[in-house]
């Protein structure tokens, strides 16, 4: 059947239909095949690999023209047995595996999986107030710098192509910040059970303030290339409608079930860490469309560093406390220190395990090599990430491993809407509205 | 089928070959368009190094070309689960040849820390990889380095009769090799 | 060699105190909103003794251990009467220990109106590992219920399309189950080799 005959790109009967597949440059004489089958639906699929589909992401389109009219998405490409390897792991070592599920807000994942833990240990009072501050203050940047992806990513997608450079640019400043205080750019399992790994640095608030100053001076470039465009408007107005019934019975949550309308946020109806101490506004949108996400995750930027300058305030004055709980069979022993050869443990810590302390040496050894035991019984703790409710539910049988770990990734249950945005819409619209879902699809397959 | 057009069908002999040899090089490594093959965190830090503080587009590389028949290079960019690696199979085999491959990460390397069931242990199950580049993630530095390298190695690759005989040579070296499992390392 | 085991403990490690596995129901008062929401089903719901095994409230959190032939009505019932709006997912849990009642589904729920969450558990055995589905009632189970089937193998009744999400469509075996090997190669470097994780000697 076909017209030439070139051995990558034949056309081939298969029980459902004709198989095309299509190299580019021979698009008139796919077309005139396809007429000849005088078929008007044609299945088309998006595959894995793609770069408009925001990671590996398989949607499969049954198009009518350019109209879409059955949308599935194929999940699983990434999936990692994270949850399983995790069982393999003590409490902390779990920490490593859970920040590279949801890879732009790693420090999410880690501290949802924290709380979890320590909700279990029954420390979730004994968890020191800097360590609760450092939390909070290490997940409003990493809310910044995943929403700069999700903006930059989405322009991209749509064609507009300045806003990508200039939220990388952001997102460097944020990376900084994380390098600094943590030691690496991503997936830093920074936040342990008990508290975070260790301190600020000397001389790191001032470097944070810099950088809050500058990232709101920096955050206009969007608005200004952006907010009131045209052509950005076209493109994103009415487009992935969803409203408030649907978000609730897909269960959605997060930016997508705030541009609804309904207010819902964890950080204010269920604080953790420390939350209720913070001024800060629920940011929502009325027209349940991707423009009105996109305006959502816009301001949701000036709402973190308003709470990171809040926290900076409190770290000046909680200087000198600790930051990991006080009951030396939980906290995680090691000290870190920057040496002459990198990082590395301490010399002082070094010193007082094998000079002065048995039982810290002893301490250090049992937590690292076998872990703390974590009394039996099951928990769901759940944090407001910048994709929605992050939940894990975690069971313990009582040994120093999990017995088992479940991450209830707000991504996931994100992207069952794609289907209930973007059937009936065209082609170009899909685009925007996965855009404006922002899945990642490391935490949807975990 | 149309002519024959590659270079490697119309190479000539000796000191001219030489020549070629060191142009082909030169003006394969400066315009090396990478397939967009990221996948999980890495892909992230490569879209760092592409953006606008680690710049790759002093290289010629910004342009990562969505279709792998315009690509060159080939950045395993992540994890590669079990799901996924026909595909980046498929994705290598509609590449045109000459082609590279950098698996960037410890994932794509060898696994890395995940080995269980879901991740194929090491890209180079599925496709011949040039460049490995450990990391969790990799800096966009060292990215760059790992490119840079690769750059290098384009620059100095053979042709023709000239590739044929290397290719012997480094098999024969490693059939002559030690295996990995009596290097001691320091222990020895 | 390590681990402390009995009481052969000397290091304070073991000296947890270890709740063990509540086998029975938490006695009233259960505290905090709990009890609203177990008089409120129980007022909704007149079946609720027939239908709901347990009751546990551990750790600040209620869980109701439901039959599975009367989860969809309970499930109705929490929706429309007591307005628990959201599901937030199925998690599936194996326990290869509890005999008959292998494999665990448990449905975290929330809502939005009242800001409360309780959860709802359901256990089968793994000779019958039939769960009725729960898609009619919130259609965001839809792919959690396909996610713990490929992971776990409970099947879920009336599911509009049952089929593998995470793993290959071919694949045979269900993950996380305990009895799943971890599936890791062993390391080889430099002449030692590491085993994979589930076969090293474990510190437990």
């Amino acid at each position: 059947m076909t017209t030439y005959s070139d051995p990558y790109a034949s056309s081939r009967e298969t029980t459902e239909g004709t198989v095309f597949s299509v190299t580019g440059g021979d698009w008139d004489s796919l077309v005139t095949e396809i007429g000849a089958t005088k078929e008007e639906r044609v299945v088309v699929n998006m595959g894995p690999q793609h770069p408009s589909t925001h990671g590996v992401l398989r949607l499969v389109l049954e198009l009518e023209g350019e109209t879409v009219t059955e949308l599935r998405c194929g999940v699983g490409y990434l999936h990692t047995g994270i949850e399983k390897n995790a069982e393999y792991r003590s409490w902390t070592q779990g920490v490593t595996f859970v920040t590279r599920m949801d890879y732009l807000a790693p420090l999410f994942n880690e501290t949802a999986y924290c709380l979890g833990v320590e909700k279990l240990l029954g420390i979730t009072n004994d968890v020191p107030e800097r360590a609760s501050v450092i939390r909070v203050m290490m997940m409003e940047f990493n809310r910044i710098s995943s929403h700069m992806v999700a903006l930059g990513t989405g322009a991209l997608e749509l064609g507009a192509l300045s806003p990508m450079i200039f939220c990388f640019r952001e997102r460097e400043k944020v990376l900084d910040v994380f390098e600094l205080i943590a030691g690496l750019r991503m997936n830093m399992a920074y936040v342990r059970p008990g508290g975070v790994a260790q301190d600020l640095p000397a001389g790191a608030l001032p470097k944070l303030r810099e950088t809050v100053k500058e990232l709101r001076r920096d955050f206009k470039d969007n608005d200004k290339l952006l907010i009131g465009n045209t052509i950005w408007m076209k493109r994103t107005e009415g487009i992935g409608f969803l409203d408030l019934a649907g978000a609730t019975t897909l269960g959605i949550t997060g930016p997508v079930l705030r541009s609804t309308g309904l207010p819902w946020d964890l950080r204010k109806m269920q604080p953790y860490c420390g939350y209720e101490d913070y001024n800060f506004d629920v940011i929502t949108a009325n027209t349940s469309d991707v423009y009105g996400r996109f305006l959502i995750r816009m301001n949701e930027l000036e709402q973190s560093l308003r709470i990171i300058e809040q926290c900076i305030d409190k770290l000046e004055k909680l200087e000198g406390a600790p930051v990991m709980v006080a009951d030396k069979k939980i906290a995680w022993p090691a000290q870190l220190a920057l040496g002459g050869d990198g990082l590395g443990n301490s010399l002082d810590h070094i010193r007082e395990i094998m000079g002065t302390s048995m039982e810290s040496l002893i301490h250090h050894f049992k937590l690292v090599t076998e872990g703390f035991r974590v009394p039996a019984g099951q928990v769901y703790s759940a944090v407001e990430s910048p994709r929605g409710e992050m939940g894990v539910h975690l069971v313990s049988d009582g040994g120093t491993k999990p017995f088992r770990v479940h991450f209830r990734e707000p991504s996931f249950n994100n992207l069952q809407a794609t289907a209930a945005m973007c059937e009936g819409s065209l082609i170009a619209d899909i685009i925007g509205a996965v855009a404006s879902i922002d899945p990642v699809m490391g935490g949807v397959d975990r | 089928m149309g002519l024959i057009v590659g270079l490697e069908e119309k190479l000539p002999s000796g000191l001219v070959l030489t020549s070629v040899e060191k142009l082909a090089g030169y003006m394969r490594k400066n315009s090396l368009w990478p397939a967009t093959f990221g996948l999980a965190c890495c892909a992230i830090e490569m879209m760092a190094a592409g953006a606008g503080r680690y710049d790759l587009a002093r290289f010629g590389m910004e342009v990562f070309r969505a279709s792998p028949r315009q690509a060159d290079l080939m950045i395993v960019a992540g994890r590669v689960s079990n799901k996924m690696a026909p595909v980046l199979r498929q994705i290598y085999d509609q590449m045109a040849a000459p082609k590279w491959v950098i698996a960037m990460g410890a994932c794509a390397s060898s696994g890395g820390m995940f080995n269980n069931y879901a991740i194929v242990q090491g890209v180079d199950h599925v496709v011949p990889v040039d460049i490995y580049l450990p990391g969790c993630p990799p800096r966009p530095e060292m990215l760059m380095d790992a490119i840079l390298k690769l750059h290098e190695n384009i620059n100095n690759e053979k042709l023709g009769p000239n590739r044929e005989r290397i290719i012997r040579e480094v098999e024969e070296a490693a059939m002559a090799a030690k295996p990995t499992h009596q290097l001691k390392g320091l222990l020895a | 060699m390590f681990g402390a085991k009995g009481s052969g403990d000397t290091s304070g490690y073991g000296g947890l105190v270890r709740t063990a596995a509540s086998s029975g129901s938490s006695e009233r008062p259960y505290g905090g909103y709990f009890d609203e929401v177990a008089d409120d089903l129980e007022r909704a719901y007149p079946d609720f003794a027939d239908a709901i095994e347990r009751v546990v409230v551990d750790r600040g959190e209620l869980t109701l251990h439901v039959k599975r032939e009367r989860l969809v009505e309970v499930s109705t019932i929490l929706r429309d009467k007591l307005l628990f709006e959201m599901c937030l997912g199925v998690s599936g849990v194996n326990y290869p220990a509890d005999t008959n009642r292998e494999l665990h589904a448990v449905y975290p729920l929330l809502s939005m109106t009242h800001n409360r969450r309780i959860r709802l558990e359901v256990s089968v055995p793994d000779s019958d590992p039939h769960i009725p589905s729960l898609v009619e009632v919130w259609a965001g189970n839809n792919w959690n219920e396909r996610e713990t089937f490929d992971m776990f193998g409970i099947i879920f009744d009336g599911h509009p399309g049952l089929t593998r999400i995470l793993m290959p469509d071919d694949w045979r075996g269900h993950p996380q189950r305990k009895d799943y090997p971890l599936g890791g190669i062993p390391v080889e470097y430099k002449g030692a080799t590491v085993p994979p994780p589930n076969e090293r000697r474990s510190y437990r």
